[in-house]
Parts: C-alpha cells; structure tokens; sequence
C-alpha cells in the first residue's frame, strides 16, 4: 500500500537531477576563483620574497620591488577608512536606532542606494572635481582618500545598519522599559551585540578599497614615486594601479612581474577576509543569545 | 466602585477621561481607571480590546512611536505623567514593565539585576561591589530564585529556564525601587508549572508593590488578583473587585466575556 507508483519514481529522478544540475552550478563558482589563486601562485610566487617587498622598483619599472606601492596602498586604505568609518557608522546607527519612517528617511535610503551603484570612474572624476581642485588638495593621498572612502560609505553603512538590526527588537524594548535612553541601550547591548558583524563589513570593505584603480589614478595615486609619502599632502603610488601600468605601460616588463604584484594584492586582500572571518567565528562564541 | 472621589492617596495610577489614537485608529476611549495602592489588579478583555496600550501608556513607552496621540491624563502617584516637567526616565523607573515573552538581556544574570540600577545612578557615584553584590542577593531573594541562580551570576541569563527568566525579568526591575509594576501577560509563555511558580510570585509581591496585570487567563484573575478591570474595543467596560466581577458581573458583556462568550 505504500509502494512506489510510476509517478513516484519518475520525480524522484527528476529530484536527483536537478539537485545534481544545482550542485555543479555551484561548485562552477570555485572554478575562477581555484584558477586565478593558481595561476598568480604559479607564475608570481617565484618573484614574490622578502626583497621584492621590501624595495623600491629599479630600471624603469622592469625589475625591483613594491615597497612605495604596498606603503601608499597601506596609507590610501587607512585614511579612507579614518573617513567612511565613523561616518558609516554614524549613518547607520542614526537610520537604524534614532529615524522613524518618513519621506525624509526613504530619501537618504534611496540615496545610499543610488551610491552604491555609481560606478568607479565616475566617483573618481568627482574626486578630481570636489577634492584635487574645488578644495584644493591637489593629486593626494587626502583626495584620493576620501574618493575612495566616499566610495565605500554606502557598504559601510547598509552592513553595518544590517549587524545593528539583527540585534532582536525585544533588548532594546527591555532597556527602554527600565529608563534607558536611546543611546544607553545602543552603548550597553545594541554595539556590544553587533560589532562583530559591523567589523565584518568593515574589513571586507577595506579588502575591496585595496584593490580600486580608477578613483585613486587621478586623484592621488603616481605612476612612479619611489619616495615614501611623507604626510597625506603627498602623491603615492599604489598597488593597484601599479599593477595596471606595469601589465599595460611600461614595455620590456618581464612577464612573471605582474603576476607577482597580483599575488600580493591578492594575498592583503584574503589574509584581511580570513581576520575577519577568524574574528567573526570569535565574537560569536561569545554571543550570550 | 466604593471608594469617593477625592480620596486620591489611595491609588497608584488613575486615568482620565484618557483616549489614545493610533495614527487615525481609536485604541483607547474615555478610559477612568483607579488602581488601588499595593492590591493586584488584573486586567481582562478579548485580544485586541487595548490592555497592552493602555499598560504602555501608563510609563509612556508608547511615545517612541511617532504616530501616537494622547488625550486626558494619566497620574501616577498622584502626578500626570503628561505634564510636561515629568522626565520620563524618572517616570519608568517607578513604573516597571514585565513583557509576555522573557526578555533578559544578553548579559550575565548579575549585570541584568544590575542593569537598571547602574542607568538611574549617576556614573560619578561608586558604588561598592559589595554593595552590588547586596542588590542582587536582595532582588533575586525577592523572586525566589536567589537558591537557584546563586552559584551562577557570572553565566549568561538566556541559558536560564524561561520561568528562571521571567523572575529575572521581575527582579531587575526591583533595585530601583518601584511603585508600580505592570505585567504584560507575564506567564502566557510559561508551562503551567512556571505559570504556577511566577503566579506565586506576583502574589509574594503583594503590598510591596502595586501591581496592573493583563491576562488572558480567566482562572488566573479569579485567583491571583484583588480587584479585576474588564476592557472591551478600547473601552472600561467594568472594574470591581475580582470577587464581584466573577460572581456577579454588572456588564451583560462582562457576563459574556467571563462565561467565554467572546473568544
Ligand atoms: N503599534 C501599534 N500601531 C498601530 N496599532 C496598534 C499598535 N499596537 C496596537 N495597535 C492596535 O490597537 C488595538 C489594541 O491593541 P493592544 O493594546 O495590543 O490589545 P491587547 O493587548 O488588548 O490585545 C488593536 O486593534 C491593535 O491592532
Ligand atoms: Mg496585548
């Protein structure tokens, strides 16, 4: 009486394939990504050691090191992230904990939206604009950064608006109902209880702000510069568009050199992702919910 | 109700003529309720009738919400709590609030006694931890729960049991010293042992405390409270003693209510 009809058979058949066509589609991601880490590790581990970190590129590019690139890269990611940081947060805490529902509200969410899916060149010809010469930065690390990190704010913020509110509505009515006010209740469980989350975002964002080319080319970023900078008022260079000219300007680059600048900027890029991931997995052992 | 008007010491919390909108939606109409000093007084009526609103406008949570209006007053302690000098951080913490479901707050069980008492002190002010350790002992005696949570104020309140986290919920609620504790349906998440172990609770709390409790229990109010309200679509429909309003409801609508008659 419980026996398998016909038609019983046939979608179960049809179950298996589609959990079959499902899976390969999935395991096709890993593809780019297993081929890219690949081909980078083999044909730019060789050059990648201790002195191609640590010294200045020689002979018009075609040999030496990274060090002024990795440095800028270093100093570009800081100051925009001394930026989009405390104003994403701010944001975000303000549209998650403070604003009610209103045409205002909607507006300035609609907007952050509307940021997000601006392209890079564009938030780079208004870095141009607004930073190198409406307030007279010149081509800086100052200009560059704050392209960048105007870039970045709207991740910062909808990431982090999304570690605030994944904080159960019944905490924050609990502290209200006993006197706190709002910013007791975001101070004392709603941050405590979110910040591995908002450090998630913000270190995936870094690993992405790393990469950018285009909005730090004509803001900040110098085709070649083997002094360091010396404060945010000076040029640098960058890894990323380091790599660009090297792979593409400069004739006579020995072909595995590209490869090598990729596999370090790679290599900043997963090694931020595992922290991130690394300390996500510690706060949420401590998660006391 | 026997007592006159004017005798106004004898109550906690009083409404007046109190009408509260939600948006265009009446929640609220002409509300006069008088909650007697130290009794309980529970509070009936089909899902939907108000109580919740009514509890939440008595400690004025009900404001955070930008679309709600308020006519009429409400006093506690013979003050209107609308008046415009009335801060209400001050105002919650005389009025304390117990919800349906548990809700401790991500903490140890020590901070969460604790917890209210470090807002309403003022962070210049040390106080010992000896002192705090006093604080908790007495608010989780007063909940019956000291001898089982006793050797474990460091762990973290949500592994309690939820009858252990509703008592925390009252408990944290003590060291500030309220008048009024209002009560949310505070055992519908609870088995009916943990109903029976936190009603016995309410009751311990009797005269210390004056206590407004909603519940949808009909057994429960018979039993577990001193005087009875019943609210019916955002109306007082009547308020006698439990004894009264059971045995002898003045309302054919009580009478319904009581008898099961709504649902
Ligand atoms: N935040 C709110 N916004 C709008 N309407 C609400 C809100 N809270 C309650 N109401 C409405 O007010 C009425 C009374 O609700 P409530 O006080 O929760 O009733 P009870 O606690 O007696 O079940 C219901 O019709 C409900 O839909
Ligand atoms: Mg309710």
């Amino acid at each position: 009486m419980f026996d398998a009809s016909a038609l019983n058979i046939r979608n179960r058949k049809v179950e298996g394939l589609f959990r079959i066509l499902f899976m390969l589609m999935t395991g096709l991601l890993i593809l780019p990504v297993a081929i890219i880490l690949a081909v980078l590790a083999w044909k730019g581990g060789s050059v990648v050691n201790m002195t191609f970190l640590f010294t200045n590129p020689t002979e018009g590019m075609t040999s030496g090191g990274i060090f002024p690139a990795l440095i800028g890269t270093v100093w570009l990611v800081s100051v925009a992230l001394l930026f989009s940081v405390p104003l994403g947060v701010a944001a975000a805490i303000y549209l998650s904990e403070y604003a009610r529902d209103n045409w205002f509200t909607r507006i300035i969410n609609l907007a952050i939206i509307n940021l997000a899916g601006v392209p890079s060149i564009v938030h780079a010809l208004f870095g141009v604009g607004a930073f190198v010469l409406f307030f007279r930065f010149g081509t800086s690390i100052l200009a560059a950064s704050l392209t960048l990190g105007i870039m970045t704010l709207p991740v910062v913020i909808v990431s982090t608006r999304e570690s605030l509110q994944a904080v159960p509505m019944a905490f924050r009515e609990a502290c209200w109902n006993m006197g706190a006010t709002k910013w007791q209740t975001i101070w004392k469980i709603v941050l405590p209880n979110s910040i591995s989350g908002i450090l998630t975002g913000i270190i995936l964002e870094v690993s992405r702000t790393a990469g950018e080319t285009a909005p730090v080319m004509f803001t900040g970023a110098a085709f070649f510069l083997p002094q360091l900078p010396q404060s945010i008022f000076d040029q640098t260079m960058a890894m990323s568009l380091h790599l660009f000219v090297i792979a593409t300007q400069v004739p006579g680059v020995p072909e595995n050199l590209p490869y090598g600048v990729a596999f370090v900027l790679i290599a900043m890029v997963l090694t931020m992702n595992s922290l991130s991931i690394a300390f996500r997995v510690y706060l949420r052992g401590r998660k006391k919910w | 109700m026997s007592e006159t008007a004017g005798n106004d010491t004898l109550h906690a919390v009083e409404t007046i003529g109190l009408n509260l909108w939600y948006g265009t939606f009446q929640a609220l109409i002409d509300v006069n309720i008088r909650i007697r000093k130290g009794i309980i007084t529970s509070l009936i009526g089909p899902s939907g009738c108000g109580k919740s609103t009514l509890l939440r406008s008595i400690n004025r949570i009900n404001e955070r919400l930008g679309y709600v209006r308020v006519e009429g007053a409400i006093k506690v302690m013979d003050k209107n709590v609308y008046d415009p000098e009335v801060e209400p951080v001050q105002l919650r913490r005389q009025v304390g609030m117990v919800f349906q479901r548990p809700n401790p707050l991500p903490l140890t069980i020590r901070e969460n006694i604790l917890f209210g008492h470090k807002i309403h002190t003022p962070s210049s002010s040390k106080v010992s931890r000896s002192a705090e350790d006093d604080i908790v002992e007495s608010a989780l005696r007063q909940v019956l729960l000291w001898d089982q949570v006793k050797d474990k104020l460091k762990r973290k309140a949500t592994g309690l049991s939820l009858e252990e986290q509703q008592k925390l919920c009252i408990a944290r609620l003590l060291p500030v010293k309220p008048q009024v504790l209002l009560m949310d349906e505070p055992c519908s998440a609870l088995d009916p042992k943990g109903t029976e172990a936190v009603e016995e609770l309410i009751w311990e709390l009797r005269g210390q405390y004056t206590i407004l409790i909603v519940t949808h229990n009909m057994a429960q109010a018979r039993r577990a409270s001193d005087e009875c309200a019943f609210m019916l679509m955002g109306e007082l429909i009547e308020h006698e003693t439990t004894e009264e309003l059971f045995v002898t409801p003045g309302n054919g609508k009580t009478a319904d209510y009581i008898e099961g008659r709504y649902g």
